[in-house]
C-alpha cells in the first residue's frame, strides 16, 4: 500500500502533477532557474482566436462593457479643474458562472475534456471554483473542488460558505476543509486517487484564458472612443488576472497602456492563521496572495507558474478593505449595478486615480464579479462585527486589518498607497540569490530582466543593492 | 438521536491530520488543532446516526468515509443585518450629484 504520509506525499507531488497537468515543464527549462516562458506560453497554450472559439463554446465572454457616467461625474466633482477620467468598467459578472474565472476555467477544461481525462480538480476557495464547476457541466466532465473554509471551531466565512454552495448548484463534490497550508495536500491525494486533471489556476490554459478579457477591453475601448485606454486596473491576487490581462492587451496592440494592479491591504494578517483566518473580510484581492505571488510565482501548485505579474506590472496600488465597501455601495446607489465586493478592489482605487487624470483621459476596471447571500457588504460586515471588529465611518487611513473596518465618510476619502516596485523586485532577487547565488549567465540576465520588466542596467542596480 | 436513511442528503466529517501530524512552518495556533474535512453526498450504508460512521456517495461519484455530522445540511449564511454606516452612503452620494457646480 501507498505511503499517504504528509512527507511521502509530498514527495511524490512531481510525478502527481506531471500526471494531472499534462505538460512536461522540463522541457521549458534554461540552465539552472531560467526558462523560456513565451515559448511555455505558446506551444502549451492556445492563440487568441482558438481560446475565442473555445469560449464560445461555453458561453463565455464577450461580456458588456459600461460607461460610469454617475461615477465619472463623482469623480469631476472632487478633482481640479481639467481632471477627472471617464470610468469605464467590464461587467464580467455577466459570464456563466458569475465572474472573469469563468475565462479561465474554460480552456482547462476543454484541455482535460480533449485529453481524456473523466474530471478536473480546483484547489480554490474562490469564485474559479464555480467557474471550473460550470465549465466542467457544460463538457459534461466531473468536479472536485477543494476549499478552505472553517476555522477550528467550524465557522465559515460568509463569502466562501457561498461559494461553496455555488458549486454545488453546478454538482460538485466541495471538499471543505479547515485552515492550513495542507489544503495542498488533500488536494495531490484528491489527484492521485481519482487521476482527475489538476485545473490549476496558473497553467498556460487558465492564463490565456484570460487574454480573450484584455483584449475585449482593448478593442472595445477603441472602438466607442477610436483609442486605446489610458489605464486599466485589475484586482490583484495570484497574478494571473493581471497577467492574462495585461497580454490580451499586448495583442490587440494597445503597448501603452498602463497595468495598474490593485489589491486590499491586509499587512499584519496571516493567511494560514487559525486565529486570523475569520478577522479579513476579503477573501481574495488581497496583499497576502498578491505581494508572495508577485514576488515569487513559482509558489503555485504547478512547477511553473503562468502568471508573473512583474512582466507586466506598471503600478500596484492597494486600498483598504472600508474603501471597498464603500465603492460596492457607491456602484449600486448610483450606478444601479450591485455587484460582489472583492471584484470592486480596483474600483475603490479608480475613484481616487481619475481624479488626478485629464478629463479626456479613458480608465477602465476590467471585471466586476456577482453578488448574494454571503458575497455582500452587509453579510461580511455582519460577520465582521460577530467577530469584534469595530465597524465604523472615519478616515480610512486609519484602518487596521484584523481590528477594524473604517467607511470612508465620503468620495473625497478615497485614497491608494503606491506599492515601490522596485522593493518587490529586490524581495524576487533576494529570494533566487539564496537559492542560486551569482554571479549569472547572459542567458539567465536576460531572463531575470524579463521577470522583472527592467532593462539590464536596471538589473545590474537591483541586484548590487541586494 | 436523529438517524438518516440510505440515500439522504447528508455531511460527514474527517479528521485529516491530528495537531501532532501537521506540516512545519505553520503558525503555532494553527499546529495546535486538527485539520478537519467536511464533504456532503448522499448515504450509501442503510442508516447511521449523527456521530456515527458513515458512507456516501459524492455528487462526483466517489465514495467517501467519516463520521455524521448534519443531516440535509442548511445554508447557514444569508445577507446579514443592514450595515447603518452603509445605508447612509447613498443619499450623500446622490445629494451630492445633484449639487450646482462645476463638474
Amino acid at each position: 500500500m501507498k505511503d499517504m504520509s504528509f512527507a511521502a506525499l509530498m514527495d511524490r507531488r512531481n510525478e502527481i502533477m506531471k500526471q494531472a497537468v499534462g505538460i512536461n515543464y522540463e522541457e521549458f527549462a534554461r540552465g539552472r532557474f531560467a526558462f523560456a516562458y513565451e515559448e511555455m506560453m505558446q506551444k502549451v497554450g492556445y492563440t487568441l482566436d482558438e481560446i475565442r472559439a473555445i469560449q464560445r463554446e461555453t458561453d463565455v465572454g464577450q461580456t458588456p462593457l459600461w460607461e460610469m457616467k454617475n461615477l465619472t461625474r463623482l469623480v469631476r466633482k472632487l478633482a481640479p479643474a481639467g481632471k477627472g477620467a471617464r470610468i469605464f468598467i467590464k461587467d464580467e459578472a455577466a459570464n456563466p458562472s458569475g465572474s472573469f474565472k469563468a475565462r479561465r476555467a474554460s480552456v482547462s477544461v476543454y484541455r482535460a475534456k480533449k485529453q481524456g481525462y473523466k474530471g478536473v480538480v480546483s484547489a480554490t476557495s474562490g469564485n474559479y471554483g464555480a467557474a471550473v464547476a460550470s465549465q466542467a457541466v457544460k463538457r459534461n466532465m466531473k468536479c472536485i473542488v477543494v476549499q478552505e473554509v472553517f476555522d477550528s471551531k467550524g465557522d465559515g466565512q460568509p463569502e466562501i460558505l457561498e461559494k461553496g454552495r455555488k458549486c454545488e448548484a453546478y454538482g460538485a463534490e466541495v471538499l471543505q476543509l479547515t485552515v492550513g497550508p495542507e489544503l495542498f495536500y488533500t488536494f495531490l491525494r484528491v489527484l492521485e486517487e481519482t487521476k482527475f486533471f489538476n485545473a490549476s489556476l496558473y497553467t498556460p490554459f487558465g492564463i490565456a484564458g484570460v487574454e480573450t478579457l484584455g483584449y475585449e477591453v482593448a478593442t472595445e475601448i477603441k472602438e466607442k472612443e477610436g483609442r486605446f485606454p489610458d489605464k486599466v486596473l485589475i484586482t490583484h491576487a495570484g497574478g494571473g488576472n493581471l497577467t492574462g490581462t495585461a497580454r490580451g492587451l499586448k495583442k490587440a496592440g494597445a503597448e501603452d497602456t498602463e497595468i495598474v494592479g490593485v489589491s486590499v491591504d491586509l499587512t499584519g494578517l496571516h493567511s494560514a492563521s487559525d486565529h486570523d483566518f475569520n478577522r479579513k473580510s476579503f477573501t481574495t484581492g488581497h496583499t497576502g496572495f498578491g505581494v508572495p505571488f508577485t514576488t515569487w510565482p513559482d509558489r503555485a501548485d504547478v512547477p511553473r507558474n503562468a502568471a508573473r505579474s512583474l512582466r507586466y506590472i506598471d503600478r500596484y496600488l492597494t486600498v483598504t478593505q472600508g474603501q471597498v465597501f464603500y465603492a460596492t455601495e457607491a456602484l449600486a446607489q448610483i450606478e444601479g449595478l450591485e455587484r460582489g465586493p472583492a471584484g470592486n478592489t480596483s474600483l475603490a482605487a479608480a475613484i481616487a486615480l481619475a481624479q488626478e487624470m485629464d478629463r479626456d483621459e479613458i480608465l477602465v476596471v476590467q471585471e466586476t464579479e456577482y453578488t448574494g447571500a454571503g458575497k455582500h457588504p452587509t453579510a461580511q460586515l455582519t460577520f465582521a462585527r460577530e467577530k469584534g471588529i469595530d465597524v465604523r465611518r472615519g478616515d480610512p487611513h486609519e484602518e487596521k486589518p484584523g481590528e477594524n473596518i473604517i467607511i470612508p465618510r465620503g468620495p473625497g476619502d478615497l485614497f491608494y498607497k503606491e506599492m515601490d516596485l522596485d522593493k518587490l523586485r529586490k524581495t524576487y532577487l533576494k529570494a533566487l540569490q539564496k537559492n542560486h547565488p551569482g554571479p549569472y549567465s547572459e542567458e539567465e540576465k536576460e531572463f531575470l530582466t524579463e521577470e522583472l520588466g527592467v532593462d539590464q542596467e536596471k538589473l545590474e542596480k537591483l541586484l548590487n543593492s541586494n | 438521536m436523529e438517524k438518516a436513511l440510505k440515500g439522504d442528503w447528508v455531511q460527514i466529517h474527517q479528521v485529516v491530520f491530528s495537531p501532532g501530524e501537521r506540516a512545519p512552518n505553520i503558525p503555532e495556533e494553527t499546529r495546535k488543532v486538527p485539520l478537519e474535512l467536511r464533504v456532503k453526498g448522499w448515504l450509501v450504508i442503510p442508516e447511521a446516526r449523527i456521530g456515527e460512521d458513515a458512507v456516501i456517495k459524492t455528487p462526483a461519484g466517489r465514495e467517501l468515509e467519516g463520521r455524521l455530522v448534519s443531516i440535509n445540511p442548511p445554508f447557514t449564511h444569508g445577507f446579514g443585518e443592514p450595515v447603518p454606516e452603509l445605508l447612509e452612503i447613498g443619499p450623500e452620494l446622490r445629494e451630492l450629484l445633484e449639487e450646482e457646480g462645476t463638474e
